[in-house]
């Protein structure tokens, strides 16, 4: 199905710091738009969770009016909305569950409230279209890592595996700290990687070898920033763009490993990165290697779609309503902990 | 006052307020395309609820085309005081503290509100809402007076009276967003009664500028 008869679904993610509106056409992208409390949070060398609720409260309204403006339309145009119901921080969640209750309620249209991070794997389809079924997902970002079978993002997502302990972003976040980079790292820590060299140094790769497809990134976190103090301890100086480098690519070498190692042992020959960390340049290209020579097609979204934002929801709520499911009810709490099995509630 | 449904439930207005909303336009006999304004309360009081509340008011009421504004929720308890005034309302702002504002009478706030320790509340007015009740052994049990919860009965009968007195230019005036929160003292006491829908929060979020980043080598 495709064409101007298709629902127009409105999508709402205030899981973190950014509150994001999104509005699709089956799988068109009719607008996109995001304001970011970050600038708030950076001082504090992480998200604050009073201030991101906050700021979600004043921004929710303008945020939504502008992308009504940029897809042209008017709130009756409206057929469902979407909402980001858990996981993520509390109070913020409840923000935007809050203004998608009012807004369905108010326009008299289906709610949907949906899983973040099924949203992190249904936005690809705005940009390549409809996802193989089955795919795996690899999902990176500043509050999760995981592997996931996708036989359909709508109805069936398992996880195969995932962080025992930091998350890949936040590995990312916490080096940057130790390499006194600014808040968020992950970008900083791309950047800095281009002029060194990914071999310099061999900091170890967790749970490598071990079987699972689960991952374990604090173990490396704690000998970059061993490594780091030592050197300055014996008064050299610390080759930034080296360590960043090779930090790099030791977590990306184990997310490329195991999620090769999922598609081989599922029989799976699609394979998709989504998350904030699915910018990281050394990912993209090293995935991109490992999958041809697989055989395995790789799906990467934009680096705007892969960090939080509103169209992911509403690509969600979207595929939702085109599989029939229920919409959900007034009634639906925000979930901090919603498993990933959950893809609506 | 065609309809009003309580829930006192401080953990749950997330899942409560939007089918409260619907049961009570049922019972009135209304819908949305009916009312004339949204009015919510803008605290202070615990952040999650003000947001939950003030979040749905703002969204409805662009859905439906009127205004929304935020009345003091100090306000709405003062207007449904039964004793005439002067008076003290304070409610529980949790860490041992009380929001609370000074009232001449039931219409009239003269100072706050504001957040304090119970002990440093002035006079000896009688103290109208929980925070009384609550610090009855500081504040002396013979001022504590009713009620102790904000309604959000009294909160629209006290906003229709001072909207019916407003033309409609002056009450899209009010409502209309204002850049900048309504987080300081001055701002939310400049505003009057009727106020754009922002929380009253009194106080700052906690945060802390970490320090230089802990050694992991002793
Ligand atoms: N180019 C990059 N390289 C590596 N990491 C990156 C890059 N860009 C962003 N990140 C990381 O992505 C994370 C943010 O991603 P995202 O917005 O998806 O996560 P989140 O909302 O914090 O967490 P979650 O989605 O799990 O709730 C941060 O940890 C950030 O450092
Ligand atoms: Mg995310």
């Amino acid at each position: 199905m495709s064409g101007a008869d298709e629902p127009i679904v409105l999508g709402i993610e205030t899981s973190c710091d950014e509150t994001g509106v999104g509005i699709v056409r089956g799988h068109t992208l009719l607008a996109d738009t995001i304001a970011s409390s970050m600038e708030e949070h950076a001082r504090f060398g992480g998200v604050v969770p009073e201030v991101a609720s906050r700021a979600h409260l004043e921004a929710m309204t303008p945020t939504v009016e502008s992308a009504l403006a940029k897809a042209g339309l008017r709130f009756s145009d409206i057929d469902a909305v979407a909402v980001t119901a858990g996981p993520g921080l509390a109070g913020a969640l409840l923000v935007g569950v809050a203004a998608a209750k009012a807004y369905a309620m108010g326009l008299g249209v289906p709610l949907y409230g949906v899983n973040h991070l099924a949203a992190h794997v249904a936005v690809d389809q705005l940009e390549h279209g409809p996802l193989p079924k089955p795919a795996i997902a690899l999902l990176v970002s500043g509050g999760h890592s995981s592997l996931l079978l996708v036989p359909d993002v709508a109805r069936d997502v398992v996880s195969l595996g995932s962080t025992v302990d930091d998350a890949a972003g936040e590995a990312f976040d916490k080096v940057a700290r130790v390499l006194g980079l600014p808040f968020p790292g992950g970008p900083h820590i791309d950047r800095a990687a281009r002029e060194g060299s990914g071999t310099a140094v061999a900091f170890p790769r967790g749970k490598y070898d071990d079987g699972t497809l689960d991952f374990s990134f604090s173990g490396l976190k704690t000998a970059v920033a061993r490594w780091v103090e030592a050197r300055a301890a014996a008064g050299e100086s610390v080759p930034m763009n080296d360590v960043a480098a090779s930090f790099q690519e030791a977590v990306v070498d184990v997310l490329t490993r195991k999620a090769l190692q999922a598609c081989a042992r599922h029989g799976v020959e699609d394979l998709l990165i989504g998350g904030g960390v699915a910018a990281n340049s050394r990912l993209r290209a090293l995935a991109q290697e490992r999958c041809d020579a697989a055989g395995v097609r790789l799906r990467v979204p934009r680096p705007g779609l892969c960090t939080d934002n509103g169209a992911m929801v509403a690509a969600l709520g979207s595929e939702l309503v085109a599989a029939g499911a229920e919409p959900s009810t007034l009634e639906i709490p925000a979930d901090s902990s919603l498993p990933i099995t959950t893809i609506h509630v | 006052m065609l309809a009003e449904s309580t829930t006192i439930d401080a953990r749950r207005h997330g899942e409560l307020l939007a089918p409260a909303i619907e049961r009570v336009l049922r019972e009135a006999g209304a819908t949305l395309r009916d009312l004339t304004a949204i009015v919510a309360g803008t605290g202070p009081g615990p952040y999650t609820g003000l947001r939950v509340g003030l979040m749905t008011a703002t969204a409805l009421a662009a859905t439906a085309g009127v205004p929304a504004f935020g009345v003091c929720t100090l306000d709405a308890l003062a207007y449904a005081a039964r004793t005439p005034g002067p008076f003290l309302v304070a409610t529980d702002a949790r860490r041992k503290e009380v929001f609370w504002a000074r009232y001449g009478d039931r219409e009239t706030r003269l100072d706050g509100p504001r957040v304090d320790r119970p002990h440093d509340l002035p006079g000896d007015l009688p103290v109208v809402g929980a925070g009384g009740r609550l610090y009855a052994d500081i504040v002396g049990p013979g001022r504590v007076e009713g009620p102790e919860h904000p309604s959000a009965g009294a909160l629209a009968a006290l906003a229709a009276g001072h909207l019916a007195a407003l033309t409609d230019e002056e009450a899209a005036e009010i409502a209309r967003v204002p850049e900048g929160r309504v987080d300081s003292v001055e701002k939310a006491r400049e505003l009057g009664v009727l106020g754009p829908p922002r929380p009253i929060y009194l106080r700052r979020p906690d945060a802390q500028v970490p320090g230089a980043p802990k050694k992991v080598t002793a």
